[in-house]
């Protein structure tokens, strides 16, 4: 054998060996961080397609950063602060609390809980007293997520001696340092939401992610009913389908409609009329059968049908 | 001369890494972080003072460790220990407790012998750190 043939193919193995130790594969680690259950579970929410896309992008981001810190190259991680703006009942407590979930299983919090505050767990009542409450909800949410609802009752541009403007400044400047530790999620109604960003160009600019729920169509408010109905255990006869249909477009157009909540609200009030239809049935047993199904009359006495 | 009191006495300085894990370990048993501090190093001493609130519910060791590091920032030159308090029925004590901070420069103490009636001798610890010096404007 030629000794001077022999080195260029090793060299070529020892390329290829090293090669291969430079790769990552992303499905490998998408299965390591089981984040892909929660992303279906995300997929069993009804509607939400621009929000859901947008949780996808993030969870890809956080996974191929994940994959380049393994061959050391490093971004710095990415600002992760979101803000959550949509009509009353569009589910935004429920994805915050998913997102925790996606964040913890992807390392980017140490410990995926939320944490649900409003305006009065965060600003104090007299001078001084707002700067330790901010600061201890802040240490409370640290390892995971902080979701402040009504974010805009934080400022309060009529007062100028609000304290609130304390408490926003405290984030600030936590959402600017602990970038790795806290994510912090604003939510409330869009268009006020709009009005505190423009107050608040300091807080909008450090906000990487602006996610907007829209409102959900009749069909899906339909889709949501049945399966609220299916975790209550219950079920709508024939009858009933046909008046839910009749239903969700009528209250749509009443006054102070909140999407999924009002949707649950009607189904409370029908299982109240259920009960007393067949407490109305008395002395004779019922049915299983009887005691799940909701009929069309318990949805048609509703006043949307006066 | 180097004081040592509470868990890890035996062990050199922790780390602010090994204060971290510390830490974490103790918000894993349940336990609630307090941060103390104090110029007056006497053994018999146990009311140190409290900096901040003892934290409740806390999550990730982040938060406590912040606090950790205020306190350090605002009194460099005094002890500083973390404490975990556990609350659980039966116990409602410190389960641990470390310094996390010390002077860097330690004088010790000074034994004072007090002759009583019939040769007996009544023995007394000072720290040259407080002699003389009131609270606050020690270790200097």
């Amino acid at each position: 054998m030629n000794p001077a043939a022999a080195q260029p193919s090793e060299a070529a193995a020892a390329a290829t060996v090293a090669e291969a130790a430079e790769r990552v594969d992303l499905g490998e680690l998408l299965a390591d961080s089981h984040v892909g259950e929660v992303l279906d579970e995300l997929g069993e929410l009804i509607g939400l397609a621009p929000i859901k896309a947008r949780i996808r992008d993030i969870a890809a981001l956080l996974l191929v950063e994940r994959a380049r810190k393994r061959l050391g190259l490093s971004g710095g991680s990415p600002s992760l602060h979101m803000s959550f703006t949509g009509n009353p009942g569009t589910g935004k407590t429920t994805v915050a609390l998913r997102m925790a979930q996606i964040l913890h299983r992807l390392g980017y919090v140490r410990k995926g809980h939320l944490v649900a505050v409003t305006r009065d767990d965060l600003v104090g009542q007299y001078i001084g007293h707002t700067a330790p409450k901010t600061k201890e909800i802040l240490k409370k949410a640290m390892g995971g997520v902080l979701f402040i609802d009504e974010a805009y009752y934080l400022y309060r541009p009529e007062n100028e001696r609000d304290y609130g403007q304390e408490a926003i400044e405290i984030l600030l400047q936590v959402m600017e340092n602990q970038r790795d530790d806290l994510v912090v999620i604003l939510a409330g109604y869009g268009d006020r939401m709009d009005a505190f960003f423009r107050s608040n160009p300091g807080l909008s600019s450090r906000i990487a992610h602006h996610l907007d729920f829209p409102d959900y169509l009749p069909q899906e408010l339909g889709e949501i009913a049945q399966r609220m109905l299916q975790g209550m255990q219950y079920r709508l006869s024939a009858s009933g389908e046909a008046a839910l249909r009749d239903y969700i477009p009528l209250r749509m157009r009443q006054p102070y409609f909140a999407n999924a909540r009002s949707i649950r609200n009607a189904l409370d009030r029908a299982r109240l009329r259920q009960a007393n239809r067949l407490f109305a049935m008395h002395g004779r047993p019922l049915s299983r059968d009887e005691l799940m199904t909701i009929e069309g009359e318990d949805l048609l006495a509703s006043r949307v049908f006066a | 001369m180097r004081i040592t009191q509470g868990t890890f006495s035996f062990l050199p300085d922790l780390s602010d890494a090994e204060i971290h894990a510390q830490i974490e370990y103790a918000l894993g048993q349940g336990w609630a972080i307090g941060v103390e501090y104090t110029d007056d190093p006497h053994p018999r001493n146990c009311y140190w003072e409290m900096w901040g609130n003892p934290m409740f519910d806390l999550r990730s060791a982040t938060g406590a460790m912040h606090e950790v590091l205020a306190c350090r920032e605002a009194h460099p030159r005094t002890y500083i220990r973390v404490n975990a308090f556990d609350s659980t029925r039966g116990f409602e004590t410190t389960r641990l407790s470390f310094i996390v901070n010390r002077p860097a420069e330690e004088p010790g103490f000074l034994l004072k012998r007090h002759e009583l009636d019939g040769r007996r001798i009544q023995y007394t610890l000072e720290s040259y750190a407080t002699a003389g010096a009131p609270e606050g404007r020690r270790y200097r």
